[in-house]
């Protein structure tokens, strides 16, 4: 039996969306913690923690997603770790996000003049207190955009989650449009939705943007 | 007994030779003035004092401390000695009044209220007490050149070092930071600056100091060194810079 895309076909689209963005904020929250371990440790002065985090870095920028998802979702159960695709998904997302955001950051404190460490030096503030005091505060005003910029790309690829089976957005569309056969109008709406889970993103990076800089001038 | 000591102090930058020897001896409430061609290793000497450089030999106490390896060690030399930048190197996040209380307060453990008595005394001091609530960006060079200095002496150091505090600045805004230096000077503070100002190395310094390729290459008082300079390298750079 044919259905047509009518508004209780589209409020299972929302439904799905829902999943979407709690797969979106596991994954942000996962790859911040982790991702800020990594920046850390790809800036500190003991070259084995330096050499661990580019290594990371690179091996899972080098990697699709997809394959990080198949990885953790089919690969694990062979080490005795099973996982539910939500589970997986996010774990995965988690993987992806953290080295991402871990080289963002790094560049972010990176950015922040090498005159600034030496001041606080100078000061004989000890190296925590001059990351935290001094310079990571100063990252994270660097940090804003592009970490915005970056939950942006992960809203959307948690799209790669559908392949392991979990029903978030684009999942409840290649269902919906097995039922409705009516891909303009099924496609068209998990592209609508997906552009009002990222546009408040955007907006509210360039809120955020312009609040660190009112800020410094109050 | 001296506050700065520094006994053949070599350093290089890959096959560059930067200190290629250089001793030097300041007693309490000098003023020594250090100048000398771009690139004769003023600031790297002055980097080497408080640790931001580390020398490949050669012996360096400061202010009872001996420069050695070792964050600790580093810490409490640094505690002693401020240091004060060409490019001020405020803390752009922080108020004024932040930036002054920070390290009392990480690095002394001084209490809240303490530490915005001393922000305000050190303020005073360089003639910026209205500006503890602003922003350094809201501040002239000169302005934030001050706070810089102020920042310093909240550590209550013992020895102040000061790399070209002046060379970023307008001409008209130099006078006020020389003047919060010399104040400095006259109250006793031991000091180091390197600095192109050639009419205040006469007038304020103690001792002047002429670097020439990585060596203390000629040093006296400032009517002797520049009334009657004894080497043709330093006869030759005052002829080009007065
Ligand atoms: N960190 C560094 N790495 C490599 N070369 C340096 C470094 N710091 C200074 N130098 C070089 O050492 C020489 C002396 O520099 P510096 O001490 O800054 O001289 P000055 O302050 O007298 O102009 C210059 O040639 C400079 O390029
Ligand atoms: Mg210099």
């Amino acid at each position: 039996m044919i259905r047509s895309f009518g508004p209780a076909e589209f409020t299972f689209l929302v439904e799905a969306a829902r999943w979407t963005v709690l797969l979106s904020l596991l994954a942000f929250i996962g790859g911040g913690v982790i991702g800020m371990v990594v920046a850390l440790m790809r800036v500190s002065r003991n070259a084995m923690l330096r050499n661990i985090a580019a290594g990371w870095i690179s091996v899972v920028q080098g990697t699709p997603v997809l394959i990080v998802l198949f990885l953790v979702f089919y690969g694990l159960p062979f080490l005795g770790l099973r996982f539910p695709p939500l589970v997986a998904a996010a774990l995965g997302m988690t993987v992806y996000a953290s080295a991402f955001l871990g080289d963002i950051w790094r560049g972010c404190i990176e950015a922040v003049p090498r005159q600034q460490w030496e001041a606080a030096s100078s000061l004989a503030l000890k190296p925590a207190q001059r990351m935290i005091y001094v310079v990571l505060p100063q990252a994270v005003r660097l940090a804003v955009p592009p970490t915005v910029g970056f939950m942006v790309q992960i809203v959307k690829n948690t799209s790669v989650a559908s392949i392991i089976g979990f029903v978030e957005l684009t999942r409840a569309g290649t269902l919906m449009n097995n039922v409705t056969f009516q891909p303009f109008w099924v496609f068209g709406s998990v592209a609508l939705l997906y552009f009002a889970m990222c546009w408040p993103l955007s907006v509210m990076s360039q809120r955020l943007e312009r609040r660190l800089h009112a800020g410094r001038r109050s | 007994m001296p506050v700065v000591v520094a006994e053949d102090v070599r350093k290089s930058f890959g096959s560059l030779t930067v200190l290629d020897g250089v001793s030097l001896s300041v007693s309490e409430g000098e003023l020594i003035a250090v100048i000398g061609r771009s690139g004769s290793g003023k600031s790297t000497f002055l980097r080497c004092l408080n640790g931001l450089e580390t020398p490949d030999s050669g012996q360096i106490i400061v202010a009872g401390h001996a420069l050695a390896p070792g964050e600790e060690a580093l810490r409490a030399l640094r505690q002693d000695v401020g240091m004060v930048f060409q490019s001020y190197n405020l803390f752009p996040h922080l108020t004024v009044g932040k930036n002054i209380e920070l390290a009392p307060r990480l690095v002394k453990k001084i209490g809240k209220a303490e530490a915005a008595d001393i922000a305000r005394s050190v303020l005073a001091e360089v003639g910026l007490a209205e500006k503890y609530d602003a922003f350094p960006e809201q501040l002239s060079g000169g302005q934030q050149q001050r706070v810089a200095i102020a920042r310093s002496l909240a550590m209550r150091p013992k020895v102040m070092l000061f790399d070209e505090v002046t060379s970023a600045l307008d001409p008209e805004l130099t006078g006020e930071v020389l003047k919060v230096m010399e104040g400095l000077s006259r109250s006793g503070m031991t000091m180091l600056l390197v600095t192109h100002e050639m009419a205040f190395a006469r007038k304020a310094a103690s001792r002047v100091v002429y670097f020439h390729q990585g060596r203390i290459h000629e040093q006296g008082p400032p009517e002797e060194f520049f009334g009657a300079p004894k080497t043709p390298e330093l006869q030759q750079f005052l002829g080009a810079v007065l």
